[in-house]
């Protein structure tokens, strides 16, 4: 099959597209989070020592991963995009952005709402909170650099050269963080402690975690399209597509 | 299924307030972004007409 | 060689420019005096306190410190069109990037250096850990200046880039400092600072490696 890959690489023709598959995402999405909901709060059997409250992990897992893997995303596309000169590219990577800030927000509250509970204190310095943490300041980051730069061209190009730097600085951080954790505190707190895996209880997480990706697809492209749409708004085809309606 | 009552599923064991608060502002949060971009999508069909 | 003349007459020329603004030199370092000398005021100062925060507070103030004298890195040079000139030169850009940060090093960090142990008797640490100290910010200032180049060439021009600097670069700073107060503190826990020194070599190296080519980049954009 010859499929011209750069066929829809261009705003004009991906417009449209988009606009069909974000619904379908959408509800694609709110399918899989009712079942996630429904294994997460009547299937996963209790958990002996941590009770009822261990059933965040439901949602705080699941953010967690698509708070990384968005940035990953984000990461990729602002590659084809330097590469390959797309603007097309570049608006993804910045429709993607404040999903991934949201995402990792409430991986960091939720992570707080276990943490209280089980550990007493509203917040732990470990690890994985901690990479968390700098990953927000690099999503917010991200999201004031390019909002600060008012020539798009250069605001689109210096987002995806920081998107790029700090992906790859991403391991490193993790890393370092995990190294500070046992230099200072030995005897780990750790937000690893979770309830040794039943099936259940990873399957209610990976539907979860589908659920959002969905979302994400879904919502990304929503606001793909309005960035489209702003941007655009001279274009010929833009203009045509207005007075159709 | 496996909660007695409907009392002891919204108690969560005594942890309700974390567990409820934990999924309601992933809702919430989620929802408010999906309201806020229909937001942005109507004010720029506006825009454009 | 006439890459190795132009490249030190660019040294050369950046170190003149920075000696004749010896007020900016001047009041880096005064910040980082300052800024150091607030914890303990904050804190408490009880021997055993010092010595805990001390490694921490010293790299804490040389990162800021750093971090403040970056927007001065390629912003004269834009302002009066010798960024635009150097752009033309037939030289590879990563090259000229990587002397203006070294000679950025040598005068905003080199200093830091040099006064940093002179702030660790403050805190009560003993020669050796001043000594482990001394070599981390050898190693961890000019990451520090490598790393603060992107954001400085990211943001250059524009309006309130003194801000978004620090929000873009301070995130990529955090394994620096890590490794860097780190090494110090795991000397003084009768821990080997050798594998977070090592650590803080290999970034350094990835970064002299890597960061140039992102800062030349970004400059080329900054200047389109």
């Amino acid at each position: 099959m010859n499929f011209n890959w750069f066929l829809f690489s261009s705003p004009k023709t991906f417009y449209p597209l988009a606009g069909k598959i974000a619904p379908v995402c959408m509800f694609l999405a709110s399918v899989l989070f009712l079942i996630g909901l429904y294994i997460a709060l009547f299937v996963a059997p209790t958990d002996f020592q941590q009770g009822e409250a261990y059933r965040i992990i439901f949602v705080h897992v699941p953010a967690a991963w698509m708070s990384m893997w968005i940035y990953l995303v984000m990461a990729a596309w602002s590659i084809v995009g330097l590469s390959l000169n797309s603007r097309l590219s570049f608006m993804m990577a910045q429709a993607l952005a404040p999903t991934g800030a949201i995402f990792t927000f409430l991986a960091l509250v939720t992570g707080s709402l276990w943490g209280k509970p089980m550990w007493g204190a509203w917040w732990v310095w470990d690890a994985r909170l901690t990479s968390e943490l700098i990953l927000l300041f690099l999503y917010i980051g991200h999201m004031a650099l390019q909002s600060g730069i008012e020539n798009v061209k250069r605001a689109d190009r210096a987002g995806a050269i920081f998107a790029i730097v700090s992906a790859v600085n991403v391991p490193i951080i993790y890393f370092s963080v995990k190294w500070w954790n046992t230099l200072h505190q030995g005897a780990s707190i750790s937000m690893n402690k979770a309830p040794s895996m039943a099936m259940t209880m990873l399957i209610g997480m990976l539907i979860m975690a589908l659920a959002f990706w969905a979302y994400s697809i879904g919502i990304a492209l929503i606001r793909l399209r309005c960035i489209i749409g702003e941007r655009e708004r001279e274009a010929a085809w833009m203009i045509d597509l207005r007075e159709d309606h | 299924m496996h909660w007695e009552s409907w009392d002891s599923f919204f108690k969560m064991g005594g942890y309700g307030f974390y567990v409820w608060l934990s999924f309601g502002l992933t809702l919430l949060c989620l929802l408010i972004e999906w309201y806020g971009l229909r937001q942005r999508s109507k004010d720029l069909q506006e825009h454009l007409e | 060689m006439k890459i190795l003349d132009l490249l030190q007459t660019l040294f050369w020329r950046d170190i003149q420019l920075a000696m004749r603004r010896q007020s900016d030199v001047v009041a880096v370092v005064f910040f980082f005096i300052v800024t150091v000398s607030l914890f303990p005021l904050a804190i408490g100062s009880s021997p055993t306190l010092m010595r805990a925060i001390g490694p921490g507070v010293l790299w804490v103030g040389a990162l800021l410190s750093t971090m403040l004298s970056l927007t001065r890195v390629f912003a004269s040079d834009f302002a009066d069109g010798t960024l635009e000139q150097i752009l033309l030169s037939p030289l590879p850009l990563s090259l000229i990037v990587g002397v203006k940060i070294l000679a950025h090093w040598i005068v905003s960090g080199l200093p830091l250096i040099i006064l940093a142990p002179l702030l660790a008797l403050q805190f009560d640490i003993q020669a050796k850990e001043i000594g482990i100290l001394t070599i981390s910010l050898l190693l961890g200032t000019p990451l520090l200046c490598l790393i603060g180049g992107i954001g400085a060439a990211l943001t250059l021009g524009i309006r309130g880039s003194g801000v978004l600097v620090a929000v873009l670069v301070l995130p990529l700073y955090i394994p620096v400092l890590i490794f860097g107060a780190g090494a110090v503190t795991a000397s003084m826990n009768g821990m080997d600072p050798k594998g977070a020194l090592s650590l803080l070599g290999a970034l350094l190296v990835l970064a002299v490696a890597f960061a140039p080519i992102a800062i030349a980049t970004s400059l080329r954009m900054a200047l389109d």
